[in-house]
């Protein structure tokens, strides 16, 4: 009976599966959101199309499939208005730009402050963000309540809600639509996405990168471009660079689906709690780092137990709700919370890393400018600050107020 | 949830304990002869390794000493150290 029964039809393929060939222009290394961006970006703004996206996993499974998908561009220093407003300008016109559906959706963030100092720094903030040409507006409690009514502005609670900066331009989008989008529209220009492929060492000549070893064999390049967050350091350690990066576990969690109840994003870093609904109608929720190093892609449960505590204070409706499951990205942490993205000092290496708890919004402005490093050898003016070298300078870029672990 | 054994007190649930880092990285010896790059290192560099790390960890609930600790950054089994 069940052999008489035709096997449904599968759906097209999104991208090419290909065997990898043995040299390319430029390989980089990490099928997350940002190596794709930056694939895509390659060929199409530089005509790169000579080029390898080398995935350990499967694509997009590592923090692209962990992350909270918040996106903002409210943070301090020019520098980081720089680059994060690129890329919400990006955002702004992607679905467009990949011809592919992505549910951006600018919905507003709310980032509360519950001490006086929390509400001078977000004042500033505010200032700051107008003067960087983001928008920007300070919100008194009340008027915190009208945005998002079923956060609890009582003065009677433990943190209080003293007010909050609002970027109404600001929202959400689905991680792997994003991914999904980026992948097909690389893979059409002739990109070669490469799944279960993992580095594991460099071919080096005369202090040149030639090449990477994988586990479907060497692949030479004249550019390799490390795009591997969280484990960047391990690759890093293969040719011996040192980079100022410590890894965490950062966890996160969903509820079951319910109706429709919370309007926009609502992130505290004082609780350390950020929350949104997901277009499905899951509560989607971010935490904090778990202290030690790990790459255990799992945290302990005392960091989710604070953060419903948190999170059930600020909203008293979510009392009723059950956690549907919760787990852990491994995030590259920088000293001043603030991304390297650049020359390494060796020839023919690259790194984009250290964006620590918050790359995802800087997908398509990242992807923008690394391809642009890589096609010119030197940096875009708006990733011009973010040098490895600025750890010997000390032009650090300190966003640990706008980033604290809630970026 | 991590059980350290603090040498001092025995095995404590983690959240007694603080956690400081690599371990065995010392002050300069001639911090006045220092280069911009050593410096650089010094302050903002450190391993981080995915495996055995070697660490600083203090019983901050407890007794408030400074220890050493082997860990594996990827199953989390803790020895000490030596």
């Amino acid at each position: 009976m069940l052999n008489t029964l035709a096997e449904p039809s599968r759906p097209d393929r999104l991208w090419r599966s290909v065997e990898p060939r043995r040299r390319y222009q430029v390989v980089i290394v990490g099928g997350g959101g940002h190596g794709l961006a930056t694939a895509y970006y390659l060929a199409r703004n530089h005509g790169i199309t000579d080029v390898a996206l080398l995935e350990r996993g499967w694509l997009a499974g590592g923090n692209m499939a962990r992350n909270t998908t918040i996106i903002r561009s409210n943070y301090l220093w020019e520098a980081s208005a720089g680059i994060y407003e690129h890329s919400l300008k990006l955002w702004e016109g992607l679905e467009e730009t990949l011809g592919y559906p992505i549910l951006f959706s600018q919905r507003g963030v709310l980032n509360l402050a519950h001490s006086p100092q929390e509400v001078r720094d977000s004042m500033r903030r505010v200032q700051a963000n107008r003067l960087a040409g983001v928008d920007a507006q300070w919100l008194e409690p009340a008027d915190v309540a009208e945005v998002c009514p079923i956060v609890n502005v009582s003065p009677q609670v433990r943190y209080p809600v003293l007010g909050a900066t609002f970027q109404p331009r600001a929202g959400i989008a689905k991680h792997d639509y994003v991914a999904w989008g980026f992948a097909r529209a690389a893979s059409d220009l002739g990109v070669d996405i490469v799944e279960n492929c993992e580095v594991t060492g460099f071919d080096v000549r005369a202090g040149r990168v030639t090449g990477v070893r994988t586990t479907r064999g060497d692949i030479a390049a004249e550019t390799v471009a490390l795009s591997a967050a969280g484990h960047t350091s391990v690759l890093a350690d293969m040719v011996g660079l040192r980079l100022p990066l410590q890894s965490h576990p950062l966890q996160a969690l969903v509820s079951e689906l319910l109706q429709p109840v919370h309007p926009t994003v609502v992130m505290s870093n004082a609780v350390h709690v950020y929350v949104s609904q997901a277009h499905k109608g899951e509560l989607v929720m971010g935490a904090g780092i778990d202290a030690y190093n790990s790459y255990s892609q799992r945290g302990a449960i005392h960091i989710i137990e604070r953060q419903l505590a948190a999170a059930v204070e600020l909203f008293p409706v979510f009392a009723r709700a059950h956690v549907l499951r919760t787990w852990a990205g491994i995030v590259d942490v920088s000293p001043d919370a603030s991304p390297i993205v650049g020359l390494t000092g060796i020839d023919g290496l690259l790194v984009n890393c250290g964006w620590g708890t918050g790359g995802f919004k800087a997908t398509p402005g990242v992807g923008w400018c690394y391809a642009h490093t890589i096609a010119n050898g030197e940096p875009h003016p708006l990733n011009a600050p973010f040098t490895l070298d600025r750890f010997t300078s000390g032009a650090l870029i300190d966003e640990h107020g706008a980033a604290a672990v809630a970026h | 949830m991590m059980l350290i054994t603090c040498p001092w007190c025995g095995p404590r649930i983690e959240i007694e304990f603080h956690y400081g880092g690599e371990a065995g990285v010392a002050y300069p010896e001639n911090p006045a002869e220092l280069s911009h790059e050593e410096w650089g290192r010094y302050l903002f560099v450190r391993a981080n390794p995915k495996g055995e790390f070697f660490e600083r960890w203090c019983h901050s609930a407890g007794c408030r000493r400074w220890f050493d600790l082997r860990r594996d950054t990827v199953t989390h089994e803790t020895g000490s150290i030596g």
